[in-house]
């Protein structure tokens, strides 16, 4: 049952992804090309999306435990710390080079467009880069880091 | 503003935050690509089926709609290889670092109504819109 819930949300997202036009990385960039002929789809995209999330999760907030799973895995930490804001400013530069973010990465493997399975397996590569990187520092440090490891 | 495209954007938006909230009533889990991906790659534990199948979901989408006539564009890339793959590592690491993208930390997290998330969110706009204006009006053209 967790499987075809997990199927089947991934594929209401990969709809809204679809239809709002962000799997087009040139539209994103529109978005983002505030001092050129600005598209500001991305930003009503984001308004409807947390008109039904900002609900939804007082909803989910108030449950003890999800339906399908044995507990929730709503993220605890609070803190902003510098790799939350160096983490957001590498990501954010990626983002506007290109007008990829992870989501509408992978929905677009679905065209099998070389310029896609490359930046896929780059984006794979730089995860698994920031995961050689964590484990070769100090154990106190790590442990500090990991808490939080399920934001998004 | 010749593309805006409002009423999509609308209902593609309300799709993703209905996920998003789905996710979590039913897996307890955040509906944050970043963190499904890379905890898929990554990570010994958790729950890899749940992962494998949300981005299954993902993928499966737009040939789903593809059988129902709705096509789906083919993505615009730069001609440049080292540009795409210089963003792709950025993304990777940049999303592992602060723990989360434009799913986790900006419908989720700011749903959830997260200072830490907000934050990001905010950041990762600014250094995105700013990348836009070098690269388009100070050294493109």
């Amino acid at each position: 049952m967790l499987m075809i819930a997990s199927l089947l949300c991934g594929l209401v997202f990969g709809a809204g992804l679809l239809i709002s036009g962000m799997v087009q990385p040139t539209k994103v960039l529109a978005f983002l090309d505030i001092f050129g002929a600005w598209d500001p789809s991305l930003a009503v995209v984001m308004i409807a999306a947390l008109a039904v999330s900002i609900p939804g999760f007082m909803l989910a907030k108030r449950r003890n435990r999800p339906l399908l799973a044995a507990k929730s895995l709503w993220p605890t930490e609070t803190h902003i710390d510098q790799p939350l804001i160096i983490g957001a400013v590498l990501f954010g530069i990626g983002w506007g080079l290109v007008g990829l973010c992870p989501g509408p990465a992978l929905e677009n493997l679905a065209t099998l467009s070389p310029g896609i399975i490359v930046f896929v397996a780059a984006m794979a590569g730089g995860m698994l880069l920031q995961n050689i990187w964590r484990r070769s520092r100090p154990i106190e440090q790590r442990e500090a880091e990991m808490a939080n490891v399920a934001d998004g | 503003m010749a593309n805006f495209t409002p009423v999509s954007a609308a209902i593609g938006g309300g799709l993703i935050g209905l996920s998003a909230v789905l996710l979590m009533l039913l897996t307890g889990r955040i509906a944050g690509v970043s963190g499904i991906f890379g905890n898929l790659l990554v990570s010994r534990s958790g729950d890899k089926g749940g992962s494998i199948a949300f981005i299954a979901g993902l993928i499966l989408a737009p040939l789903i709609a593809g059988w129902m006539d709705y096509e789906m564009p083919l993505p615009e890339m730069p001609a440049s290889w080292g540009l795409i793959i210089a963003a792709g590592l950025l993304v990777g690491f940049g999303t592992r670092l602060g723990h989360g993208c434009t799913s986790g930390h900006g419908i989720c997290g700011v749903a959830r109504l997260s200072v830490r998330s907000i934050a990001a969110t905010v950041i990762f706009m600014i250094a995105a819109i700013a990348t836009v204006a070098v690269s388009r009006h100070v050294f493109g053209g």
